[in-house]
């Protein structure tokens, strides 16, 4: 069958199963947005390209599946950079379209030319230029096919504007198979055997959980390992959610923000269960302090990962998901494993952590009258019985909703893990919102980062996304703020905003709602009301201003030199 | 130490500066860098000498493999195997040193490949090894210019 170029495109997403895109036009897209525009996908204008991928990452996440974005070329293309970049640091599934100059003029500095594939290779799993129409459809299936097998990620096709109106051959799909990528799904059985018996061996076993649980959507079968053999869970940023967060076995978070317990926990065990996350900097710190007496299992489906910080005593280059089940059955058909007994052997184990979570809980100073942004996470948590979708900006404001929000549940915790990108938060609420209509959607947020993408209240507004931006106001900078505190002798050096929109009047400005609390007391009835209100809703909350963030492991420093609240 | 790393990678645009992005944005040191087509057009051969401890080459290796275009990485100094490069060189050769020149050439196997009244461009293939020595040699001599190849490597068929 003869198509154009656009049409072919428009097929592809279909075929994919794509409903909903994220995008921006511009003259090098024009003929595709016109096709767009004939299709059922949904496409979401936004008011920035950046916030066109956050808004995409946040849709793939929660929906489980690959996040689409359309751009023009030149500064379309460029301004994408940062949401793909982080989509990379936190592998999520992406195809980002980008416009380009037509093939002929490419190389000439066109009007609107830039070379995007060049900029972001080091940014995305794979990326093309589509330089000839003929390989167009062949082009964007695998570009699918990479971004959600594997390892996850971003993968971006740049478009020239000739190939998009080319007439090409539309041909049926058959199954991709690429010579030269081909991920490891299952693990090797000697592998796990030999980590199942370390695990029986272990006194002091403890799991750390990072993104590759959700990514691999394996947190029922973590549950199960983590229950029979009865070992603590702790988890990072990307990791949350990944294993419930109210349950006695969790320990929350681990690293620069994490709990006292989970740290301590991490530098006493002598087993460390490593499933889908990597030793970023941010849990690890000190090296060689990190989990010094522990021997480690490492299970990521990414070779890379592996041995690539810490050295790793047992590593399975696997899926989660099939790492654990075969783990879980391991145990299942080992006749002299018995719950009770390995329920006894670890309990005094976990005595210690619950003396731990007793003696360091995690907790802040009330101070009368004045907010506390712990206490708006808390009621947040508690108004919304704890299944909201919560997003977060980057700073205080995303370590508090880490701390205080406790995740039971993978992809309800969207956040720019890697990267930490202030501005994520807003874009990535919309997207979650667009991929799940009658959720709440809350995005618990900095007074800083979420001016960095607030025009995409007229996106919120323009699609009917009724999502809660929960706007921890210090007007401050404040994690920067708080570092500037602790360690430059509190020289604030550029962290005060000394200009500050009213962010009620700026809501309202965009016709939605906002709403202020300036005292402890105005916090629940202004979520309540927010919660209630089927429109987009800025909750100004004036916060303490010069409140911390703690636990907090100081840069290099091991976890647990921690400084407590 | 010093490894030398063989890849096979798809003949596509961008596939060297993949590779040598990689080395850039991760901060691992390329020594030398040779790459051609082999007999399918499609496919390139890439012969990369870094260094680095075994933890740095082991990362190299596999994010090398991580690539999508890359088909097959080995270090072939894991076993037995051979390197060659080749350099020419442009050394000043005046009445006085002409003869020696050429007797340093013929030593080290090399080859005349350009003649004029005052130098000789000479050819010369081996190891490192070899190329460092003829280079200290004809230095004091008089080298005008100088071309290498990088190092490109086979590993040994099995004996047995
Ligand atoms: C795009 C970007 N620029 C700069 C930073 C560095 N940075 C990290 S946290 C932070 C402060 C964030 O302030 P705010 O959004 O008000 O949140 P708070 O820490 O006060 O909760 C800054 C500037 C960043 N993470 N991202």
């Amino acid at each position: 069958m003869k198509v154009t170029g656009a049409q072919a495109i428009i097929k592809c997403l279909k075929e994919q199963g794509v409903e909903v895109i994220f995008g921006f036009p511009g003259g090098a897209v024009i003929d595709l947005y016109d096709e767009l525009e004939k299709s059922d996908i949904t496409h979401v204008l936004v008011r920035h390209e950046q916030a066109a991928v956050h808004a995409a990452d946040a849709y793939g996440r929660v929906k489980g599946d690959v996040g689409v974005a359309l751009v023009t070329s030149g500064p379309g293309a460029t301004n994408t950079v940062t949401g793909i970049a982080s989509a990379y640091m936190d592998s999520i599934p992406l195809v980002v379209f980008t416009g380009q100059v037509p093939t002929a003029l490419i190389g000439n500095d066109a009007f609107q030319e830039v070379d995007i594939v060049g900029i972001t290779r080091p940014c995305t799993k794979h990326n093309y230029l589509v330089k000839d129409a003929n390989e167009l459809v062949s082009i964007i299936r695998e570009a699918f096919y990479i971004a959600r097998t594997g390892r996850p990620g971003p993968v971006l096709i740049d478009l020239p504007k000739d190939v998009v109106n080319s007439k090409i051959n539309f041909e049926e799909p058959t199954p991709i198979k690429m010579q030269t990528y081909r991920p490891t799904y299952e693990p090797h059985p000697g592998q796990i055997a030999k980590a199942c018996k370390e695990i029986l061996k272990a006194k002091k076993p403890v799991v750390y959980a990072g993104g590759g649980v959700i990514a691999s959507n394996s947190n029922e079968d973590l549950t199960e390992l983590a229950t029979k053999l009865n070992m603590p869970v702790t988890m990072t940023l990307m990791g949350l959610g990944g294993f419930p967060g109210t349950h006695k076995l969790s320990m929350g978070m681990l690293g620069m923000h994490g709990t006292y317990y989970a740290n301590m926990a991490v530098s006493q065990c002598d087993l460390l269960i490593a499933i889908g996350a990597r030793f970023d900097d941010r849990v690890t710190g000190k090296i060689a302090a990190f989990a010094p007496y522990a021997k480690i299992i490492h299970v990521d489906i990414d070779p890379t990962s592996i041995s690539k910080n810490v050295k790793v005593d047992i590593p399975i280059v696997a899926d989660c998901k099939h790492a654990l089940i075969a783990m879980n059955r391991w145990f299942d058909v080992q006749e002299d494993f018995k719950e009770k007994e390995q329920e006894e052997k670890t309990s005094p184990w976990i005595d210690e952590i619950n003396d731990w979570k007793r003696k360091h809980p995690l907790g802040y100073v009330e101070e009368g009258d004045i907010i506390k942004p712990q206490y708006v996470v808390q009621k947040l948590h508690e108004l919304t019985n704890g299944d909201a979708i919560i997003s977060t900006e980057v700073g205080q404001n995303q370590m508090w909703a880490a701390q205080f929000y406790h995740f039971n549940l993978p992809r309800h915790f969207l956040t720019s893990g890697g990267l930490g990108v202030m501005g994520y938060g807003f874009p990535a609420a919309i997207g979650a919102q667009m991929a799940a209509p009658g959720r709440t959607i809350i995005d618990i947020a900095g007074d800083g980062s979420l001016q960095m993408n607030i025009q995409e209240l007229a996106t919120a507004r323009q699609y009917k996304c009724p999502v809660k931006v929960a706007i921890l106001n210090n007007n401050f900078l404040g994690m920067v703020r708080q570092w500037q505190e602790l360690f430059y002798d509190k020289r604030y050096a550029a962290t005060g905003l000394e200009v500050a929109p009213d962010f009620v009047k700026v809501a309202q400005a965009y016709g939605a709602v906002g709403l202020r609390a300036t005292k402890v007391s105005e916090v629940v009835p202004v979520i309540k009301e927010a919660l209630a209100t089927d429109n987009t809703v800025f909750m100004d909350f004036v916060i303490a201003r010069e409140e911390g963030v703690y636990p907090m492991v100081p840069a290099g420093k091991a976890t647990t030199e921690m400084l407590l609240v | 130490m010093k490894h030398t790393i063989s890849v096979l990678l798809q003949n596509k645009p961008g596939v060297l500066s993949r590779v040598t992005g990689l080395f850039s944005g991760r901060g691992f040191n390329i020594e030398s860098l040779c790459v051609a087509e082999t007999l399918d057009p499609g496919v390139s051969c890439l012969t990369l000498v870094t260094r680095g401890p075994d933890p740095i080459i082991e990362q190299i290796t596999k994010q090398l493999h991580k690539l999508i275009d890359v088909i097959k990485v080995v270090d072939i100094s894991e076993s037995d195997y051979v390197e060659r490069e080749m350099v020419l060189i442009r050394v000043k050769a005046e009445a006085n040193t002409r003869a020696e020149v050429l007797r340093v050439i013929d030593i080290f196997r090399g080859k005349v490949v350009d003649v004029s009244p005052k130098s000789y461009a000479v050819e010369i293939t081996g190891p490192r090894s070899k190329i460092k020595a003829v280079i200290d040699i004809l230095k004091p001599i008089g080298i005008q210019e100088i071309v290498r190849t990088g190092t490109i490597a086979m590993a040994r068929a099995k004996k047995f």
